[in-house]
């Protein structure tokens, strides 16, 4: 049987990509963020040691344009191409997939009533990309785990709601525990926390409410799957509004969570944060 | 539309929802267009030209030309299609962000927590 082995939320912010291909780890004002995510990045290679990852992440106008934007998206692929978003392709190797596990994912998920669209074919930009170099350790043309892209709509309203989110993520916990391969999976949420990118409350950063979500995502799922997107955005920002898909993550895991690592920063317009759980 | 329109009521705030995204549908077109460098080429050879066959109006086009990002987000520009065309023509993430606050770049940069984290 499969089991999920971690939960992580992670932002997925373009500048950090930049740092990090350009090998800014001791750059001061980079460096507590790298150095943020390091004991995470240990804990999944040396305890976690997951076979695959699901990474919950919105596109970009990258793979999907509005022309036809899904609302949940799953890839059932053997490979991910890393995506040109119009500014060179990032040095990061190809994913593999796990075709096997997405196809049983979305049999499970389609008949568990979550519709969802199904992908041989994507290619991934930043909303998946930040957060796997941060957490996985790569070599020039592989990494140590396989992937399944799941995407969630969190550009364009009507975005499906928090708690939509949240039963997705049950819906996954089941569906994965019922994939008969002893396969152990890690559940990636990624996006927030609060930030805004446009109007002239751009730059808004809420830390009070980030320190919240960061409390209230461990023993309070269920209430922050009730905020409507409104009470969201009022308070994180209007992009701040994707925080939704941590509680996909939040979902996939028991009731009752253990914080194995938590950080949180905010130099520039988003606060940045990694917070690993695990199942009690 | 102004800051005091907006349907959601949330101040200095555009929510990219379907009524404006479909307002802006010809303005993300175009600007996710620029993902390609030929495209970016010929957008740089001749502006009008490229803004006309991706059919902006005339206030889109005036919000092009005029580089005005808070005017181009009212118009139903989404940040992250038009960054391809701020990157096109030389403007970066944090000169959109305090132009559309209304501050100079430096202005802004002093508001940042590690302004270095760039």
């Amino acid at each position: 049987m499969a089991t999920v082995v971690a939960g992580i939320g992670s932002s997925h912010v373009p500048s950090i990509g930049r740092a990090y291909d350009q090998k800014k780890q001791n750059d001061p004002a980079w460096k507590p963020l790298f150095d943020g995510y390091e004991p995470v990045k240990r804990w999944l290679a040396e305890e976690v040691k997951a076979d695959v990852v699901i990474l919950v992440y919105n596109d970009h106008g990258t793979e999907f344009f509005l022309d036809r934007y899904p609302t949940f998206a799953l890839g059932v692929a053997d490979s991910y191409r890393v995506a040109d978003e119009g500014y060179g392709r990032r040095p990061l190797p190809d994913f593999p997939g796990h075709a096997d596990l997405s196809v049983h994912l979305a049999n499970q998920l389609l008949a568990d009533e979550f519709d969802l669209t199904l992908c041989q074919e994507m290619e991934l930009d930043h909303g998946f990309l930040t957060a796997m170099p941060l957490l996985w350790s790569h070599d020039d043309d592989d990494w140590p785990v396989k992937v399944v892209p799941l995407l969630v709509n969190v550009i364009q309203h009507p975005l499906p709601s928090g708690k939509r989110c949240y039963k997705l993520g049950q819906a996954l916990r089941r569906a994965i525990e019922s994939f008969p391969e002893d396969l152990r999976v890690a559940v990636v949420g990624t996006g927030g926390l609060s930030h805004q990118l446009n109007g002239e409350r751009f730059g808004f950063i809420n830390e009070e409410w980030d320190r919240q979500w960061l409390r209230d995502i461990q023993d309070k799922p269920e209430a922050l799957a009730e905020l409507s997107h409104q009470e969201v955005m009022t308070a994180a920002g209007a992009e701040g509004g994707e925080v939704i898909m941590w509680l996909v993550m939040r979902g996939a895991l028991t009731p009752q969570v253990r914080e194995v690592h938590q950080f949180y920063y905010a130099p520039m317009t988003t606060g940045i944060s990694v917070l690993a759980l695990e199942n009690t | 539309m102004s800051e005091q329109n907006d349907r959601w009521g949330i101040p200095g705030t555009y929510v990219f929802d379907l009524q404006l995204s479909r307002r802006g549908y010809a303005i993300n077109r175009m600007c996710n267009s620029l993902k390609l460098e030929e495209n970016r080429a010929a957008f740089v050879a001749d502006e009008e030209a490229y803004m006309s066959r991706y059919g902006l109006d005339d206030e889109q086009k005036q919000a092009v030309r005029e580089r005005d990002w808070l005017r181009l987000t009212q118009l139903g520009g989404n940040l992250f299609f038009f960054l391809k065309l701020a990157a096109t023509v030389g403007h970066g993430l944090y000169q959109i962000g305090a132009q559309m606050r209304g501050e100079s770049y430096e202005t802004f940069m002093k508001t940042r927590q590690v302004p270095g984290a760039v």
